[in-house]
């Protein structure tokens, strides 16, 4: 059955056992540390960016090669991003921003090809991720700010009277943010992989029908590849959703009236 | 009703929510296509807005396909 099982694919897995605490010794007792397949393709994608970005700034040429040209359309790409949504203040932020877009990037690239683990489809990964943001937007908002950042949840411009209704929404979509910012990402990714998991196991399950269920295991196969395709583009887009919307968020903490 | 069936029930109701997403999605990629038909030189500096709309939009339909995984998988 693990062969067929969509959510086979996202089991996490002990690989070098290190330590329990508490419990009383027994199987599955305690909190339990280990390093496992989820913890090996963290470590895949920070060293896959670190490397390519060492690799191809390391020769600093004024006239770019092509690899150092593609590390600088990266960098341009975010610190676009970041001045367009945050503006010129919100640069001191681009190394918060560059480091999210790319390991969300590279993790959900990992995570296409076969039989790897997909690092952002733990909610608890991207949960992590969010709640970084969230964290950081309240901390410097107040920081930077003081009360005033309360202002954030008093939208200029709204009459006295509707301020009642408008404050209680404002504050629970922003008590909100982290939730759907994690949620958007994690579920994006989880459905992605089991509808592909889904699609490609029709493949096997038609061409057991004899011959003209491989003459019909083609129609699956086509889906499977378009999904392959689409799910490149989810895992892309999604990176930069996320990036996009850290821009957005931060630009409430360094601009808190609206 | 037992509640193994009741659970069914309910992940294939709460795929109804993925219509809204489907209109949703629609109205995005519809008015901007009429847009940039209209006026096909500002169309590709709107690409950006355009996905980031999508993406916004598309969550919600993962949203209810979360609720029904959940109700499949963890009830």
């Amino acid at each position: 059955m693990a062969g067929t099982d969509p959510i086979h694919q996202f089991v996490i897995e002990d690989m070098f056992p290190l330590f329990t605490v508490g419990g009383d010794g027994t199987e599955g007792s305690g909190v339990h540390f280990a390093f496992t397949n989820s913890s090996l393709f963290m470590v895949l994608t920070v060293a896959a960016i670190s490397l390519f970005l060492i690799l191809t700034t390391g020769g600093k040429k004024v006239i770019p090669g092509r690899m150092q040209l593609l590390s600088e359309l990266t960098y341009e790409f975010v610190a676009g991003m970041v001045r367009s949504s945050a503006g010129k203040e919100g640069m001191k932020f681009f190394p918060l921003v560059f480091s999210l877009f790319t390991f969300i990037f590279v993790a959900n690239m990992w995570g296409m090809i076969p039989y790897f683990f997909t690092v952002t489809s733990h909610i608890i990964i991207t949960f992590a991720l969010s709640m970084l943001v969230f964290l950081t937007v309240i901390v410097y908002g107040f920081y930077k700010n003081g009360p005033k950042f309360m202002k954030l949840f008093v939208p200029a411009g709204v009459p006295g009277y509707i301020l009642p209704i408008v404050t209680p929404i404002e504050i629970i979509s922003f008590l909100s943010r982290p939730i759907s910012l994690s949620v958007r990402l994690f579920g994006n990714i989880l459905a992605g992989h089991i509808t592909l998991k889904v699609f490609t196991g029709f493949i096997v399950t038609m061409s057991s029908l004899g011959f003209l269920g491989i003459l019909g295991s083609a129609l699956p196969l086509i889906m499977g590849v378009a999904l392959t395709g689409l799910e490149f583009l989810v895992g892309a887009v999604q990176a930069y959703v996320f990036a996009v919307l850290t821009c957005m968020y931060l630009n409430d903490a360094i601009h808190p009236s609206h | 009703m037992e509640a193994e069936a009741a659970k069914y029930i309910g992940a294939g109701i709460a795929c109804f929510g993925m219509a809204g997403a489907a209109i949703g999605v629609a109205n995005i990629f519809g008015n901007f296509l009429s847009g940039a038909l209209r006026n096909p030189s500002a169309a590709p500096s709107q690409f950006g807005n355009l996905i980031f709309g999508f993406a916004v939009t598309e969550a919600l339909g993962i949203f209810s396909f979360l609720v029904a995984l959940i109700l499949l998988f963890v009830v």
